[in-house]
């Protein structure tokens, strides 16, 4: 199988800081990716250096066969549609109802008719459970709506690959469940998908792989029941331990 | 000659010469506005630029024109113009050093407004693919727009009275008006009286116009509630 992306000894400094020092990461096609590791380590840096929202010091990104480190802006940009991406918190459009939200994708960079894009939004709010938000407005929505919504929004621009930014970390605990489970409904139709989170939970049941990154550096890499089975380095378990703490 | 007569008031105030001196003033301050929040708009965007000759220029341009008079700015307009060969109507000087002047103050209404869009609702846009300008457009300035308006609506009345200083190039607005009207026979408790209440006039209704507009913007979200509440019963309907 080749990767659908591969980045290989990426090297992003902020300042003078060193935030990654040296970054392997490949994702194959249709796989789920789970990246675990302490805050600070660098892995929402690493997530926004992949669709290049961050430029890099150096190393190489390869994508669907095509290297894409340093492009210049107008080819990122049209590189980040292959891409979704899913934040923190969400970062829905507030001034745009949920149809508008996942619509807006479509509509001002891809130039689809409106009444197509709103088609394809309705589609995709029910494929994420809220047939009945689709004249919503955010602050109308929980938090986990508002995931879902967001989610939404990223797949209307059919992209190869989602980013998931530690997306039910700023949740209530009662929402995180039906975000979770869009999320594995996603990975088990095919979605590749890099996530960054602290549910171990949802690592367990929707991985492929799973990347431990300390320090900038991607420490540990293993197929999900080699990664919980014991076997993993000492700084892993450890780190495993205080997460169920 | 009694000091105040009541019946020289009503006959200014109504009269055609008061009309198109308010109806002056309202266009005046309507044109400045709209050239200043354009001007305003321009500045704003340009302070954001990531060039710095562009935000030096931005910077200068608000040094100059916020640390001069409006009415030395008015006056220079006026006289310094046609020595360039640029001769402009009285109105098209008017709104031109209004709308200048004007465009330095709206910059920091519109960079504040652009400010508290946060950096969050950039990066959303910007992973959807949006180019830098298309962010701007699609999803910084709508938002803006919204945050902007009621400290609009109040550089409208501070323009409206603004506008009287126009009355020294010439151009026949409310005081101006008033001014001639008394010059010709000394009645300046009723004339000025008249242009004062054409001034309260124009101020009472764009303060009313504000204040609908904010009740509006406040009420928004249930009236969203509102739409939702109705929409299943709509498509029951359909």
């Amino acid at each position: 199988m080749t990767a659908l992306l591969e980045a290989a000894a990426i090297w992003k400094r902020f300042g003078t800081l060193d935030v990654l020092k040296g970054v392997d990461l490949s994702v194959t096609r249709g796989e789920c990716l789970v990246v675990l590791g302490p805050s600070g380590s660098g892995k929402s840096t690493m997530l926004r250096c992949l669709n290049l929202l961050e430029p890099i010091a150096s190393g190489s990104i390869v994508f669907e066969g095509q290297e894409i480190a340093g492009l210049p802006r107008k080819q990122a940009a049209a590189l980040r549609r292959r891409m979704g991406m899913v934040f923190q918190n969400f970062e829905l459009f507030p001034h745009l109802s949920a149809t508008d939200n996942v619509a807006f994708g479509p509509v001002r960079v891809k130039k689809t008719p409106q009444n197509e894009a709103r088609e394809l939004a309705h589609h995709l709010l029910r494929k994420v459970h809220l047939p009945d938000k689709l004249t919503a407005f955010p602050d109308e929505l929980s938090g986990g709506q508002q995931q879902r919504v967001a989610i939404a929004r990223a797949l209307a621009m059919e992209p190869a690959l989602m980013l998931y930014d530690e997306p039910t970390s700023a949740l209530d605990p009662e929402t995180v469940g039906e975000v979770l489970t869009v999320m594995q409904e996603l990975a088990d139709e095919g979605m590749t998908s890099i996530v960054v989170t602290h549910e171990l939970g949802f690592a367990r049941r929707a991985a492929d792989e799973l990347v431990f990154m300390d320090a900038g550096q991607v420490a540990h890499r293993a197929p999900v029941d080699a990664f919980f089975n014991g076997s993993a380095p000492d700084r892993v378990v450890r780190f495993l331990n205080r997460m169920h703490g | 000659m009694k000091l105040f007569q009541p019946h020289l008031l009503v006959q200014y105030l109504t009269s055609a010469d008061f009309f198109h001196g308010a109806v002056m003033t309202f266009w005046l301050s309507i044109a400045s506005l709209a050239a200043g929040m354009a001007v305003g708009l321009l500045l704003a965007v340009g302070q954001e630029a990531p060039l710095r000759p562009v935000r030096a220029l931005v910077w200068f341009y608000i040094w100059l024109f916020r640390g001069t008079p409006v009415l030395l700015q008015l006056v220079f307009a006026f006289n310094v113009l046609p020595a360039f060969g640029i001769l402009l109507p009285g109105f098209a000087c008017a709104v031109l050093a209004l709308g200048l002047n004007e465009g330095a103050y709206m910059a920091e209404i519109m960079r504040s407004g652009i400010r508290a869009v946060g950096p969050g609702q950039r990066l959303a846009a910007r992973a959807l693919g949006l180019e830098e300008s298309q962010v701007m457009r699609w999803v910084v300035l709508p938002q803006a727009f919204r945050i902007v308006i009621p400290p609009i609506g109040n550089q409208f009345i501070g323009m409206l009275k603004l506008s009287a200083l126009v009355s020294v190039i010439g151009v026949k607005e409310l005081l101006l008006t008033a001014d001639e009207t008394a010059s010709s026979n000394f009645r300046y408790i009723e004339t000025l009286t008249a242009a004062g209440i054409w001034y309260l006039v124009l101020t009472t209704i764009f303060m009313v116009i504000q204040s609908a507009i904010e009740r509006r913007l406040r009420r928004r979200t249930s009236a969203r509630s509102a739409v939702i509440a109705i929409e299943p019963a709509i498509q029951t309907i359909r």
